[in-house]
């Protein structure tokens, strides 16, 4: 590891779900005095921070809990990589030797329900929504659609993926939903968006995670073992990546989002996807799982089908996914997804993930976030 | 214009009841075409382009049954009477794919890359205004 290089010191997380009585941004301020309580480091120790929130309010707002203490505090408000863009950024802060010690906080809070965006937030006419064409759950619903038939993917393995995140959040006090599912029973839940039933889908809802990073020397003399951030890489679509709220597609086809920040992400850090030992993958339906883990380069498009029935993603595999649950467990507080994904690989390669534990070794962690309108993060940490 | 019939908006649809048309744009400069029109390309940022007049006929390339009544707004249907429904994106070939509602809501009769026809449905919550969607055509 270089003399300079970034690590993540200490996790801080709100547990996710449904909390009445306190607001997103207390929220955040819990999970930011946990980690900097898990770094062994005080508040105004830290010399640069950013974070933000999709839907309940300004990051740096809670800086007025934690202490004035001038700062430098960016707000990021990036769809669902918010919290990706935030680390990014503290990411190049420290890199470019601004400042030692940073803290990076998402965070969320959505009323139930799918997200009902605006049409003209979008640069879409009204018409768009007013015909019933404005909903993720009917863009995801139709990319697997497309992709199972592709890659022969059947409907058994998106049960699976559900029901694995369900009984890995079952063992994760810090999920929303902590009720394991049976394939069977996630099969026979509510249709929501042919191909995809109820308990394919995560839910909007609540949570905070915070993060300190360290450079160089600070980050070596703290009282955790650190996990080098070895990369963030984050893009926007190309043209011909076919993305929610489109009320077009080209023909011809291009690279997703996702392939070209996951390609760029193990470049940057030097490490191959074959290195990976954890992944925490988007997984907004268990499709999304499915389609990521190729996308990523974490196997080859249509090996899908094999790999989640012989149990390789499950925390016993050779390669766990989504091993708090993901977003299917945990729902979905857009400001926090991301960042709740590196929180994760932090626990599993210090190895104090407890009963979620992977079995085997644990030293190169991936994780990705993935948004509308055609946004992914992705990260590649090891110890 | 649309010579028979009021459109949920301007600007997207022409030609009349029986044989609608979808209005797109064409890049003069690469080819690429678009629903519903742009002002400039989206593959080269190209502002040379034209309107063009979408084909009637095209494959289902994917689909989906929307189950759930959706949020409204945006949605201007009433939820109360919601009846699901099916929506996909039709490739119109060697022009482009567009999402659009199916008249087709049993998962059991759509199959991707089965022929379907633009036709005109009343828009959701509207007064008479109508949107477009897609229908399988018949296959002998």
């Amino acid at each position: 590891m270089s003399a300079d290089a970034v690590a993540v010191v200490g996790v801080g997380i709100h547990p996710f779900g449904r909390h009445d009585g306190i607001s997103g941004l207390e929220m955040a301020a819990v999970a930011a005095r946990a980690a900097l309580r898990d770094a062994g480091v005080a508040w105004q120790e830290v010399e640069f921070a950013a974070g933000g929130s999709d839907a309940a309010g300004n990051a740096d707002t809670t800086v007025s809990v934690l202490g004035l203490t001038g700062v430098p505090f960016i707000n990021v408000r990036n769809g669902c990589a918010t919290g990706g863009s935030a680390l990014a950024t503290a990411h190049a802060m420290l890199s470019a030797g601004t400042a030692e010690i940073a803290l990076v906080v998402g965070f969320d809070k959505h009323p139930p329900g799918a997200f009902d965006p605006r049409p003209e937030d979008w640069g879409l006419g009204s018409w768009y929504g007013a015909t019933g064409l404005m909903l993720t759950t009917q863009f995801f619903a139709m990319k697997i659609q497309r992709y199972m038939a592709e890659h022969g993917i059947s409907e058994s393995t998106l049960a699976k993926v559900a029901a694995k995140a369900f009984e890995n959040g079952a063992r994760n006090p810090n999920a929303w939903r902590r009720r394991p599912l049976s394939e069977q029973e996630v099969l026979a839940s509510k249709m929501v968006n042919h191909p995809l039933t109820q308990y394919m889908f995560c839910s909007p809802g609540e949570g905070a995670v915070a993060l300190v990073l360290a450079r160089g020397e600070r980050a070596r003399t703290l009282a955790r073992a650190p996990v080098y951030l070895r990369s963030v890489a984050f893009r926007t679509r190309r043209f011909g990546s076919f993305e929610v709220f489109s009320p077009s597609i080209p023909i011809a086809t291009a690279p997703s989002p996702t392939t070209e920040a996951a390609a760029a992400a193990f470049e940057q850090a030097g490490i191959a996807p074959d290195d990976v030992d954890v992944a925490q993958l988007q997984d907004t339906e268990s499709g999304a799982e499915i389609m990521h883990l190729a996308e990523t380069g974490l196997c080859e498009h249509g090996e899908q089908e094999s790999l989640v029935r012989s149990g390789a993603t499950s925390l016993g595999g050779r390669l766990p996914v989504n091993t708090d649950g993901g977003c299917l467990a945990n729902g979905e507080p857009i400001g926090a997804s991301g960042l709740r994904q590196v929180h994760e690989v932090v626990l599993q390669l210090r190895g104090e993930a407890g009963e979620r534990q992977i079995a085997g070794p644990a030293r190169v962690g991936f994780t990705q976030v993935y948004g509308a309108p055609g946004v992914s993060a992705c990260t590649v940490l090891s110890r | 214009m649309p010579v028979d019939f009021v459109a949920v908006a301007d600007g997207l649809l022409t030609g009349s009841a029986r044989a609608p048309q979808l209005i797109g744009s064409e890049c003069r400069r690469c080819g690429v075409v678009a629903f519903p029109r742009q002002g400039s390309c989206a593959a080269c940022a190209s502002s040379d382009v034209r309107e063009r007049r979408l084909a009637r006929r095209g494959t289902l390339w994917t689909w989906t049954i929307q189950c759930f009544p959706p949020k409204s707004p945006p949605y201007a249907g009433a939820s109360d009477d919601f009846e699901p429904f099916g929506v996909g994106y039709v490739e119109l070939p060697g022009e482009v794919r567009v999402e659009a509602r199916l008249t087709e809501a049993d998962p059991a009769r759509l199959r991707i890359g089965m022929p379907m026809e633009l036709v005109l449905v009343p828009a959701p919550g509207g007064d008479g205004e109508q949107t477009f969607a897609f229908r399988p055509v018949e296959e002998r």
